[in-house]
């Protein structure tokens, strides 16, 4: 418990959580601060290649073990499987409409890859080692739970979630998806000696360059808090903190089978914890446009996305700590 | 100077939808368009700005085609097929253009 605390103490003080505050608090006073999206996109592209880059890297120097197919079976039963729990729960909480339901459970069962990069930062700060692969993992994750929950909305009968190929093509080669799985490919094949070499690029100012989308994530999150209004009972808010602690325990349980470390674990415990805005949402505007982004992204980015970050990375941390052991 | 009369359609669509818009429009023979940024604005979904969005689908998109008036419904009919069950604003306005043949 007090290592919970302690960890909760760091992070909640750390620049990266900060940065989110100022901006959560300079969306809900209404102040004209604003980044740019070309900017924004910008952010993204160089943290996720930066990332991928960096685990690659690290599965050059510790070599591919027994574990990693593993991982990422579990890493894609998870996505698959946890969109269905999403789905009974917010059934239990809220009266929300099934297209709604079945979109956000699409994003819980997707990943958030900037709570997977606050969680690496964290990590890395408590020097705890991780797997390299778990970048593969986060990859792995993103689509499956869309194709969960248009199989929901379909099993209800509904006449949406119609599959199309143009859009299976656009749900598995999402740019982050590309840009994730291509830069890890890289990294694995330059090895440290690649990463030596870029490392003043995509090492040095990483920690800054998170701050800064960081504060853009805020700036967003509390927008959509304030836009969305009226339309996010409080089962809903309820549902946005609670499925990440029941995503967490899934992410625990599968983390012990496949038998990950410490670092590793607390990693997938994220993941699975963590919910999409980046890939689902494009998805579910085209196969679900009667679901409302201002439940579905609302929750994700305005609830579940600072809740992990101030109160869940913390936890996920300690328990996999508390429960793998310190290595 | 000879000006000539033609449509001017423009469609503000989730920029998810763009390219199935768009091929659209040249299913129908139509290889002329334009796709410009939509920064913000508001609607029965709420307001939204593209400031700060790393989201796709969170962005708008304006296609506009200037075309022919006889080629009007062919467009508008596969236009509304993609647009129907989304967000978005079709609207015709009468323009005139100057070099007929290129519509």
């Amino acid at each position: 418990m007090g290592n919970i605390v302690s960890l909760a103490a760091d992070n909640l003080i750390s620049p990266i959580i900060l940065a989110f505050v100022l901006g959560f608090v300079a969306a809900l006073a209404r102040s004209d601060l604003t980044i740019p999206e070309a900017f924004a996109k910008a952010m993204s592209i160089y943290l996720l290649f930066a990332i991928g880059f960096k685990g690659g890297a690290g599965v050059a120097a510790h070599g591919i073990d027994a574990t990693l197919v593993g991982t990422l079976v579990a890493a894609t039963a998870l996505s698959f499987a946890l969109p269905f729990i999403a789905f009974a729960l917010l059934g239990a909480l809220t009266k929300l409409p099934l297209l709604d339901r079945a979109a956000v459970a699409a994003h819980y069962g997707s990943i958030s890859i900037v709570t997977f990069v606050a969680a690496t930062s964290v990590l890395e700060s408590e020097g705890i080692v991780a797997e390299g692969y778990m970048v593969a993992a986060a990859a792995v994750m993103e689509a499956p739970a869309i194709l969960s929950a248009l199989w929901l909305v379909a099993r209800k009968g509904s006449k949406s979630g119609s599959v199309d190929s143009e859009l299976y093509r656009e749900i598995l080669l999402n740019g982050s998806i590309v840009l994730l799985v291509g830069s890890f490919v890289i990294g694995t094949v330059t090895g440290e000696e690649g990463l030596a070499s870029i490392a003043p690029f995509i090492v040095d100012p990483f920690q800054g360059v998170l701050c800064l989308f960081l504060l853009d994530m805020g700036l967003v999150a509390g927008r959509g808090l304030l836009g969305s209004r009226g339309d996010l009972g409080a089962g809903a808010i309820g549902f946005g903190m609670i499925m990440p602690l029941v995503g967490a325990a899934m992410g625990l349980l599968a983390a012990l089978l496949v038998g990950l470390s410490t670092g590793g674990a607390a990693l997938l415990i994220t993941l699975s914890a963590s919910a999409s805005y980046i890939a689902v949402p494009a998805a579910m505007r085209v196969a679900l446009p009667e679901a409302r982004p201002s439940i579905y992204l609302t929750l994700s980015l305005g609830v579940t996305f600072p809740f992990n970050l101030a109160v869940g990375i913390p936890i996920y941390i300690a328990v996999a700590e508390a429960v793998i052991g310190s290595n | 100077m000879d000006m000539h009369l033609a449509k001017r359609v423009e469609v503000i669509i989730e920029s998810p939808l763009e390219r199935r818009l768009t091929d659209a429009i040249e299913a129908t023979g139509i290889t002329g368009y334009t796709v410009m940024p939509v920064h913000g604005g508001s609607g029965r979904s709420g307001r939204w700005t593209r400031d700060g969005q790393i989201s796709p689908g969170r962005g708008m998109v304006a296609v506009i085609c200037v075309i022919r008036p006889d080629r009007l419904d062919a467009l508008l009919e596969a236009a509304f097929d993609v647009v129907e069950p989304h967000i978005g604003v079709v609207s015709i306005t009468d323009a005139h253009v100057l070099r007929a043949e290129r519509f």
